[in-house]
């Protein structure tokens, strides 16, 4: 039976290979993190990315100090928000998030002296549960991009899962950012004892972290640094993308298969990003919550990629003023160029989940034709789906061959939409059926 | 500001384009058509030509009368070029145009263009000529026989010397060694017959991407293995009719192959088997351009059974199943 199995695990790796292979423009790479200057007002939003979104605590007219608790939410999936900057809140406001809802938002001032909010202590941490609390305290969301709350993560039910590999992923595939990369280089002691935090709280016996093997530096800088434990290995990734999705990520390193609406604690694995590790354990010296981030500055029309630390709410306005730019960006787009967003809104702010902001002049941009059906998007899909058939039966509104054709398993890594010769919008197409399937459920329980 | 693009992400796009991919297909059949000249004169080009700029013509006037837009892609180039090339050289012009205007606006347009027709237009053509043309496109000529016409003209007999496919060949007569079946130097039709310079189109093919190999190969090894276990000549089998230029150019058109790996492999088997019980069973010497016709007709099919599952995919629980189907 084990043969069986094994030759079917050789066959599906030879059948199915990911083969999509992006140009890096990894600009940024070696140029070290900078702090920006304070920008003249943040505009923070009360959503970033999933989970409902919080409450203001504070109201128009207070004043805040830097790391002060200014929204919270009852809510489980939630994590609290605390002010970037001293200043005064001068105003409440709805802005138009990336994800198309309107978001509350309050508008910051800063003031010239910062002060730290007082009540900024250490946290105290004996066991896993006063440990989860003090996650959920720092206010940290997954800074990989999908923004899932750390605290809902990580506290995982202990009875119901029994975790065996820490993953922490470092895979960075998306081109351009290069955020993880330099919280490697610069914050590796960080990371590791995030790493020892997490595994002795949750009691992993053992943690990978896992690299793409196109950045050599990290990978040695890495192994020089986990030379000393036993339990904690560096894995080198092949150069592919979508490499960092969890479920590819887990494939990858352990061969699992995690199924369709399933969380990746179904096989044994909790993947924690690698920027998140290393706050977790500078969280739990200093106790200052999540208010800065870093990100990657490029493009096309930039003139020195660069990687900057930048209050959370910075809105783009502002970053703008302290960015270098060749000539005026007709493209600005927060995250990488695969999976990131459009922005149109000036006062757009960075979010929590924000890890670039790229800008980009005359891009090639291309005409939609007919479909040939040559099958390079069922090639390069890691989830194994076609593509090219879901977007027939999404145009038909055919319910059944959508969940049939698993539309649900797509993770809009946009891999389709890339290769695709015809350059039709394929990712768009999933995201518009999996829309269209909720929809109908909804109607359906009604 | 000034104004913003705003897009559904991806942000970037590759450089393939639809253009890219037939200019690539046209690059690979390049070698075959320059070995066609060679082999059989300067009229092997004009039938080429002729038969490419026809398709286009007819692409175009359709595009014009049903008011699409009027860019159009290399794609009629494609389908015009291999239809010449299972033309023999000495095939009459007009019929050959007719030959075009079957393949574009019948088998291509009138079911939506490019991507949607079911069957190969090329094919599809090719047979309809050949069977209202029987004589005129069986006329297996013999490689070189240009060169041999002009000693012939002034002697006064027949310029053309007719043989048959090397397929069809009696018991007794001389089967051409390797060499000559690669170089093409036998009977056929215009593109077919330089086995070599099909085969050098079908790496090119293989290494830009354009295609992937499963077709081919699981068409001509089925084949080979046919041939072999029916004791026949395996080479002459693989080599000598039009199966090279099929498998590697006509199999492999993408809107009418399956598009899942295995499905292209039940396809390439499934046209292997055709063309052995048509070349051992029926009075027909070749049988490629019918299996590939057949097989493009069955490719809904294959599709539908070999929809490869999703990653992760979970079959529902049949409890679930039957609530959905009560509600």
């Amino acid at each position: 039976m084990e043969g069986v199995v094994k030759i079917k695990n050789i066959y599906t790796r030879l059948m199915y290979k990911i083969h999509l292979k992006l140009p890096h423009h990894k600009n940024a790479a070696e140029v070290r993190t900078k702090k920006m200057d304070l920008p003249a007002h943040v505009i923070v939003g009360m959503s970033h990315g999933i989970g409902a979104p919080c409450i203001p605590v504070v109201s128009v007219g207070d004043r805040v100090k830097t790391g002060q608790l200014i929204a919270d939410s009852d809510a489980f999936v939630s994590a609290p928000i605390y002010s970037g900057v001293t200043g005064k809140v001068t105003a409440e406001k709805e802005i138009m998030g990336l994800n198309g809802r309107l978001n509350k938002s309050l508008v910051i001032e800063t003031e010239n002296n910062q002060i730290f909010d007082e009540n900024i202590t250490p946290p105290k941490v004996t066991n896993r549960d006063d440990f989860i609390k003090a996650i959920r305290k720092s206010g940290l969301v997954g800074l990989g991009g999908a923004g899932f709350p750390s605290h809902v993560k990580i506290g995982y039910d202990p009875e119901k899962y029994k975790i065996d590999t820490l993953i922490i992923n470092a895979a960075e595939c998306e081109p351009y950012i290069t955020t993880d990369y330099c919280e490697m280089l610069e914050k590796g002691d960080d990371i590791i004892k995030g790493i020892k935090l997490i595994m002795q709280y949750c009691e992993i016996p053992k943690a990978v972290i896992a690299i793409e093997k196109s950045n050599p530096n990290a990978v040695r800088h890495m192994k020089e640094l986990t030379e000393t434990e036993k339990d904690i290995n560096v894995w080198k990734l092949k150069t592919e993308f979508p490499q960092g999705a969890e479920k590819v990520l887990i494939y990858s390193i352990t061969g699992r298969v995690v199924e369709e609406g399933e969380l990746p604690l179904s096989v044994g694995c909790l993947i924690v990003n690698v920027s998140s590790a290393a706050f977790i354990s500078r969280y739990m010296e200093t106790g200052i919550p999540l208010i800065s981030r870093r990100i990657t500055v490029d493009g096309n029309i930039v003139n020195k990629p660069s990687n900057i630390i930048v209050p959370i709410g910075t809105p783009l306005s502002e970053l703008m003023k302290k960015i270098d730019l060749r000539l005026q960006p007709d493209r600005i787009i927060f995250g990488g160029p695969m999976m990131g967003h459009s922005v149109f809104d000036p006062d757009t702010p960075i979010s929590k989940t924000t890890g670039a902001v790229l800008f980009f002049k005359d891009m090639p941009r291309h005409k939609m034709t007919a479909c040939i059906r040559c099958g390079k998007c069922i090639r390069v899909c890691s989830m194994r789906l076609l593509p090219t058939e879901l977007e027939k039966a999404y145009d038909m509104r055919d319910l059944k061959r959508l969940v049939r054709l698993s539309v649900n398993s797509c993770m809009e890594c946009g891999s389709c939409s890339y290769i695709c010769p015809a350059k039709r919008n394929m990712a768009e197409k999933n995201r518009l059926s999996k829309e269209l399937l909720r929809d109908n459920q909804e109607i359906n329980k009604k | 500001m000034n104004k913003l693009i705003v897009e559904n992400s991806p942000h970037i796009r590759s450089k393939h384009t639809t253009d890219k991919i037939m200019a690539r297909v046209l690059i690979a059949l390049s070698p075959a058509l320059i070995m066609s000249v060679y082999l059989f004169g300067l009229r092997a080009f004009a039938l080429s030509v002729i038969c490419v700029l026809s398709c286009m013509v007819f692409e175009i006037l359709y595009r014009r009368f049903i008011k699409k837009d009027k860019e159009i892609d290399l794609s009629p180039a494609v389908t015009g070029l291999l239809l010449a090339f299972c033309l023999p050289v000495t095939f009459p012009f007009y019929m050959a145009v007719i030959g075009c205007f079957i393949a574009i606006i019948i088998v291509k347009q009138f079911f939506g263009g490019l991507g949607q027709n079911f069957a190969n237009p090329a094919v599809t053509a090719r047979i309809v000529l050949f069977i209202s043309f029987t004589s005129e496109s069986t006329y297996y000529v013999n490689a070189f026989h240009h060169k041999e016409a002009v000693t012939d003209i002034t002697t006064g007999a027949t310029p053309l010397i007719s043989g048959a496919t090397p397929l069809a060949l009696e018991a007794g007569e001389e089967i051409p060694d390797l060499i000559q079946l690669l170089l093409g130097r036998h009977s056929g039709m215009l593109g077919e017959t330089c086995a070599l310079a099909l085969i050098i189109g079908f790496v090119y093919m293989v290494m830009t991407r354009v295609i992937r190999p499963v077709i081919p190969l699981a068409y001509v090894g089925t084949v080979a293995l046919g041939a072999f276990l029916a004791g026949e000549n395996v080479l002459l089998h693989v080599l000598g009719g039009g199966l090279i230029l099929g498998a590697v150019f006509m199999a492999t058109d993408y809107a009418t192959t399956p598009v899942s790996i295995q499905g292209k492999f039940v396809f390439g088997v499934g046209c292997g088997l055709i063309t052995l019980v048509i070349r051992f069973y029926s009075d027909m010497p070749e049988g490629v351009s019918f299996a590939i016709l057949i097989m493009n007709i069955l490719t809904f099919y294959i599709d539908r059974f070999t929809t490869p599952r999703a990653f992760g995919y979970k079959k529902p629980a049949p409890k679930e199943v039957k609530q959905n189907g009560k509600s």
